[in-house]
């Protein structure tokens, strides 16, 4: 996508109309993937008709709940974010990356050849888009490119959603990453009653949306668009105090925080699994009984499992407290190392899916809090 | 960052190429060294290695293991491969036998020093099995002896016969190396030096403190006492180097394993300046 010659555009989408631009990119071969309730959660599916779209239903999210209630309106995209995230199809849970064959001659190792999965996912929120950017940088930024996330990331078209409202578990505009969406997308929707304020932000979006039947976007639309955005700003309630953040968390390694938090943490990785940066991944084993023919699987890890840093003399993390020390300095500090950005986009998934709902902005605000009563504890 | 640049993987990392055993040699109890040989001899004109870097070796239904090259950079035909019975993958490896074939991806990781340590003094510390990728910086310094000065090698094993490629050293002596072992005990037979070898470190003389570079590699807390000597010898933190491990299931970065605060093992180490990590390779459980 290269802004100088992208032509963007903004029109107003009949709601009539989004049936329309799922169609139609069916039509050019793409696999739509959109929101749609499963389980009594929103979960991103496969989708071919706007009737699978959450019509009239919200969410409800704190610490260790998420529960969906109906609105008092027909709003499509009426939600914040559930527990599936954009990664389950950039970075697949399970994917074959090599297999091998045993023949007289001996073993051969391949690769698959490159998928060409063309998904087009709709309502990306903001957040989502940081997040699909932050997983580029760490797939794609080298020295080494994943095949598997380069492949469906190149052929991804994505359009977003301007979220209209946020959960009490969203802290986006403490990372900056949202509520609104401002770069990473084909088109960008603004929900409103009757249809969306539609923004193309690349050439492939400006060219679908001239093959949409769409109306003059009037000042009145303008003004209700920029409301309901405003309000996902609004309702903001968490933070997250991110200044000298990196150097916080790793200046304070042996705090006695990392202890508390280890003793009610489970271990069980929903944190990571929810995150929508998070890419810990195993490759194990597959093999026929004769073990003539391997496929190597890799499916997604997490650094809260004993196992993830075992070694054949002893294991690196041994407690649950250093699994969560080990998580948390990566995410909001090491990552910054590493890809030049905080691994967070503030979605708040990790604390509504933790079960026992540790929320990661208390425990920085601990450390931090504890740092600075010692810091000017000194200087009295 | 030259540590780089030693990336010369195919263009997808996940592709193994298949090698063939052609000859095992039994160095110590547990311990063989496998020489192996790209069945496609294309591959095997191409690969070029820095001493320092690995291997992930794979057998096909058990899993891969990355192992540290042990051969001469300049040796081309064979790839050395000194590897110790310790899990499932090197269980495997020890039952195979000579024309078996397996899989070979690599080599990644970063590279010992030599351009760094040019025109000064090398002490290479390490201990058991640990001398293992070591021995292609050995093999390359004394290639190029002439561009360095005093070359030494403090080797230390838990008894005399933890002692690796022990019918090298006299090779070794003759080319410039000055080779010095040490046990942790000795056995009969044994008059050599007795201690850890941190300790050889202590007692070395040492010309040229400023101009000194430290190659290690060995258990954490070995390596951390061999740097505290060093230091204390006046031997500068960014001329000590070492070797870390740690859990390796992608090697290129992607899987998170093998993290270490900041530090993708795989792909920014193994080998490491030690004033880099020092901070936290005293933190428990990091």
């Amino acid at each position: 996508m290269n802004p100088e010659t992208t032509e963007t555009e903004s029109a107003f989408l009949p709601k009539s109309e989004l049936q329309s631009l799922i169609t139609l990119l069916a039509d050019d071969g793409y696999q739509v993937v959109g929101p749609t309730i499963d389980q009594e959660a929103i979960v991103y599916d496969e989708i071919t008709s706007v009737d699978q779209l959450p019509r009239g239903w919200t969410d409800r999210q704190e610490a260790a709940k998420y529960r969906l209630e109906r609105r008092d309106d027909d709003a499509l995209f009426g939600f914040v974010v559930g527990p599936h995230s954009w990664k389950k199809y950039l970075f697949p849970p399970l994917t074959t990356v090599a297999s091998a064959q045993k023949t007289e001659s001996g073993w051969q190792m391949q690769t698959p050849e490159p998928d060409t999965t063309k998904y087009a996912f709709l309502g990306v929120r903001a957040c989502e888009l940081a997040a699909i950017a932050i997983q580029d940088r760490v797939f794609t930024g080298g020295p080494y490119v994943d095949p598997v996330y380069n492949a469906r990331r190149t052929n991804a078209f994505i359009i977003a959603v301007n979220c209209a409202q946020a959960a009490s578990t969203c802290f986006c505009t403490s990372m900056n990453t949202g509520p609104k969406c401002s770069s990473g997308f084909d088109l960008a929707l603004t929900e409103l009653d009757d249809g969306f304020e539609v923004e193309s932000g690349s050439d492939a979006g400006t060219a679908i949306l001239d093959r949409l039947t769409t109306q003059l976007l009037t000042a009145e639309h303008t003004k209700r668009a920029a409301a309901a955005r405003q309000r996902a700003v609004d309702q903001q309630t968490k933070q997250l105090n991110t200044d000298g953040i990196r150097d916080l968390l790793l200046g304070n390694l042996d705090h006695s925080r990392w202890k508390d938090v280890g003793d009610i943490c489970l271990g069980c990785t929903n944190c990571t699994m929810v995150c929508p940066t998070c890419f810990c991944s195993s490759v194990e084993e597959v093999s026929d009984l004769a073990n003539e023919n391997v496929e190597r699987q890799r499916h997604w890890d997490s650094c809260f499992n004993l196992s993830f840093s075992s070694m054949s003399h002893g294991t690196t993390r041994n407690t649950i407290a250093s699994r969560y020390r080990q998580w948390l300095t990566h995410k909001l500090g090491s990552w910054e190392d590493q890809f030049g950005t905080s691994g967070c986009v503030g979605c708040g998934r990790c604390i509504t899916w933790c079960p026992v709902g540790i929320d990661l902005t208390e425990e920085v605000a601990a450390i931090r809090g504890d740092t600075a009563a010692a810091t000017s504890g000194g200087a009295a | 960052m030259t540590q780089m640049e030693a990336c010369t993987a195919s263009l997808d990392p996940w592709l193994a190429h298949t090698v063939r055993i052609v000859d095992i040699t039994d160095e110590i109890a547990d311990v063989a060294t496998y020489h192996l040989e790209f069945v496609e001899s294309v591959i095997g004109k191409s690969f070029t290695f820095r001493p320092g870097q690995f291997n992930m070796l794979y057998l096909p239904g058990v899993g891969e293991a990355a192992i540290s090259i042990s051969s001469d950079p300049a040796q081309r035909g064979t790839l050395d491969h000194t590897v110790r019975v310790a899990g499932n993958v090197t269980g495997e490896l020890a039952r195979a036998g000579d024309g078996a074939t397996f899989g070979l991806r690599g080599p990644f990781g970063s590279a010992w020093p030599i351009e760094e340590a040019l025109d000064g003094d090398v002490v290479i510390v390490t201990g058991g099995i640990g001398l293992a990728p070591l021995r292609p910086a050995i093999y390359e310094l004394l290639n190029r002896k002439n561009e360095f000065r005093q070359l030494t090698l403090l080797y230390g094993a838990r008894n005399p016969f933890g002692m690796l490629y022990t019918d090298e050293y006299d090779g070794w002596r003759n080319r410039g190396l000055d080779v010095n072992t040490t046990v942790d005990r000795a056995s009969p037979g044994w008059d050599g030096n007795v201690g850890v070898v941190p300790q050889l470190l202590d007692r070395m003389p040492l010309s040229d403190p400023a101009n000194t570079t430290v190659m290690c590699c060995g258990p954490e807390v070995m390596m951390w006492y061999t740097a505290r000597s060093a230091l204390g010898r006046g031997i500068p933190p960014e001329r000590i180097w070492i070797s870390l491990e740690r859990n390796m299931n992608c090697a290129i970065g992607l899987c998170g394993h093998c993290q270490f605060g900041p530090t993708f093992v795989c792909k920014d180490g193994p080998v490491l300046r030690y004033d880099r990590v020092a901070s936290l390779l005293r933190v428990e459980g990091f």
